[in-house]
């Protein structure tokens, strides 16, 4: 077993596993999609955020734009604070574009759905989204299907 | 001829040292010569090889002073311990080469880890002692295809590769044929006088010892039973020594381990 | 009654004595690291013997336990029409628990164990005393380049295991089975982290290979200098790295993912 031979194999053996989590990183995991570099941000205000959670995707007619990165609650406006990226190329958003929190199925994840406006001007990056609708909590439509029941 | 009074490399004052509850040095104290190869002979068991290891400051003693060249060597810290070993060769009853590499690397070894020697003069050098054991030509076999014999000559051109101030032979005759056996006598004697060494000898084979030692110990339960030289020591009065230099079966030290007595064990069975 | 409470003392102080050289051998191994890292030839050899040696081991196993993922995974996602989390049940599986573990579980017992009986080996041998000896310390010259070959092997297999799994899994769910290709892709891109999955994985994998190494080298360096303390020392090593992986995941898992 010479000197070489082992290198050569060592040599093969680390650009295998580098290979393997490069793979796992470009291909596996979230790294490829998105990262703020190559995005823009917008803001949206919600009453209810539901289940929302950081990374849950942003679509436009059911196709994945961005994600979101941040989810704070806004004292001054008494709502949560959510912040969007989207990426680059998805810049035809007009500034009165609405964004709704919608559920995935029945039980599944829960995610924003965007839906363009008719305006010309388009959302820049750091602009609010200003028309927005909460995600739907199951008990309070509940609630109000039996308050609504019981009242007439 | 070394000079007898040659002034002592290695001195030991009241060693302590067990194992255990087991204690195998008690209070031991000698001295070793320069220039001279000092042997050490007593039945299996008396911590011989433990006596080599206390010497190179690989164990150490629970009480009393090894002196090695006037440090002491289990006060020494790391570095000048590790400078001293450099000085030190020893040769461990199995040869200990080491498995992965061939002859050539084995003697090479230490050279390769303590100098930064260019390869030519690495070649050289190794290749000088392997034809000083008789191996040059077998610089190419593995540890695995050596033979016992073999393997303790290539291991002691690797004890002499860094040119020591004093070599150590732990069992050195051990389970050898006798040409080898006498081969390494020979060489053990030439190289002491060639190289003006100082020999450590551990054997329990009392021909061979007496006759390359130039100063023997004979040690019995922990303590020195009697020194001198080889002569002084065949007109030993003690009956031990007589006993473990011509090999009586029974004597003082008894044939039978401590056991009840024989009839009484075997009526016990009944 | 008093007997069993000696004996029980005993154990103990047994017990805290070999952790205490467990880790006075763990310090001086780490002293050693930078003298390996200097002379990276000695370290090469070994991750040669601890890395590549155990790659086939480890493709193979990654490529069935992927295929495995991808069939139970498929039979039960399908029985909610869910088919295209798929991707997701097995990158997930694999990156954060089975890639680390598994690997681990393989390495103890082709490296880990190989390792042992050759530090056992050359104890019996004597080459260590002999090393120490020509004034060459075996914690630097033997057992630093080993553990540091280990703990840089071992994020590496555990890298290709997951790798070939998702890649096993993508065999069976969208070659077999009818999966969607790009749901299978997608849907796993959107639900793995890099920093929180990947990155998590390779420090379980890190963390697996710095113990698996230490108990390796420890059980081969203790072991009783015989031909049956060797055999023992090698079984001892493979029971406690396997049982050392699973409790170190537990842990790690509940630092890392639990929010504890």
């Amino acid at each position: 077993m010479t000197t070489r031979f082992i290198e050569i194999m060592v040599g093969a053996f680390v650009a295998v596993g580098c290979a393997a989590l490069f793979m796992l990183a470009m291909k596996v995991s979230n790294l490829s999609t998105l990262s703020s570099a190559e995005g823009y941000h917008l803001t949206a205000y919600f009453e209810n955020i539901g289940g929302l959670k950081v990374r849950s995707p942003i679509t436009v007619s059911g196709v994945k734009v961005g994600q979101v990165t941040g989810i704070v609650f806004d004292p001054d406006r008494l709502q949560a604070k959510v912040t969007l990226l989207l990426e680059m190329d998805h810049d035809y958003f007009s500034t009165d574009t609405a964004a709704s929190i919608y559920t995935a199925g029945l039980l599944g994840e829960q995610y924003i759905a965007l839906e363009p406006g008719a305006e010309d001007e388009t959302l820049k990056d750091g602009d609010t989204v200003e028309f927005t609708q909460s995600a739907l909590v199951l008990e309070e439509i509940v609630s109000k299907f039996i308050s609504n029941v019981a009242s007439s | 001829m070394p000079n007898p009074d040659a002034e002592p490399l290695v001195e030991i004052r009241d060693l302590y040292f067990s194992r255990g509850a087991n204690s195998i040095f008690k209070g031991l104290s000698l001295d070793i010569r320069r220039g001279q190869i000092t042997g050490f002979m007593g039945p299996s068991g008396t911590g011989k090889t433990t006596l080599l290891k206390l010497i190179g400051g690989q164990l150490f003693p629970s009480r009393g002073t090894v002196f090695v060249e006037g440090h002491n060597v289990h006060a020494l810290s790391r570095g000048p311990l590790y400078a001293l070993r450099k000085r030190m060769g020893m040769l461990f009853q199995s040869g200990a080469l080491l498995t992965d590499i061939n002859v050539f690397e084995n003697v090479a070894f230490p050279l390769r880890e303590h100098t930064k020697l260019p390869e030519q003069i690495i070649r050289d050098l190794v290749l000088i002692k392997l034809e000083a054991v008789g191996l040059r030509g077998a610089r190419k076999l593995m540890p695995s295809q050596l033979s016992g014999g073999m393997a303790r000559r290539v291991a002691l051109a690797r004890a002499i590769v860094l040119d020591p101030m004093m070599i150590m032979y732990d069992e050195p005759f051990t389970g050898l044929d006798p040409i080898t056996k006498g081969t390494i006598v020979t060489l053990i004697k030439q190289l002491n006088n060639a190289l003006g060494l100082t020999s450590i000898l551990v054997s329990h084979d009392v021909e061979e010892t007496m006759s390359i030692s130039d100063y023997i110990y004979v040690i019995s339960d922990g303590e020195v039973v009697e020194s001198g030289t080889p002569s002084s020591l065949k007109q030993s009065s003690s009956e031990w020594v007589q006993q473990f230099l011509n090999g009586y079966p029974d004597g003082p030290a008894p044939f039978h381990y401590p056991a009840p007595e024989y009839i009484e064990d075997l009526l016990l069975g009944r | 009654m008093m007997n069993w409470l000696q004996n029980l003392g005993r154990k103990g102080l047994l017990l805290f004595e070999g952790l205490g050289r467990a880790a006075i051998f763990f310090v001086g191994m780490v002293g050693g690291l930078g003298v390996a890292l200097l002379r990276f030839r000695l370290t090469l050899r070994e991750i040669y013997s601890v890395g590549v040696l155990s790659l086939v081991i480890i493709v193979v196993s990654g490529l069935f336990v992927g295929m495995v993922l991808g069939l139970q995974g498929y039979v039960n996602f399908a029985k909610f029409n869910a088919e295209e989390s798929l991707g997701i049940f097995v990158a997930l599986s694999l990156v954060r628990e089975l890639g680390p573990v598994v690997t681990g579980l393989l390495y103890a017992g082709r490296a880990g164990s190989a390792l042992t009986a050759e530090i056992g080996l050359m104890k019996t041998t004597e080459q260590l005393a002999a090393m120490e000896m020509m004034a060459v310390d075996p914690m630097r010259r033997v057992f630093a380049p080993r553990f540091l070959a280990g703990i840089i092997s071992m994020p590496l297999l555990a890298a290709i295991f997951s790798a070939v799994g998702v890649l096993g899994g993508y065999f069976v769910g969208v070659g077999l089975l009818g999966v969607d290709a790009g749901s299978y892709w997608s849907q796993m891109q959107a639900s793995v982290d890099f920093s929180e999955d990947i990155v998590n994985g390779v420090i379980k994998s890190a963390v697996f290979g710095v113990a698996c190494n230490w108990i390796a080298l420890y059980e081969g360096y203790d072991a009783v200098p015989t031909a049956e303390g060797v055999s023992r020392a090698t079984t001892k090593t493979v029971v406690r790295s396997a049982l050392a992986v699973l409790g170190l995941d537990f842990i790690l898992t509940a630092l890392m993912f639990g929010d504890i």
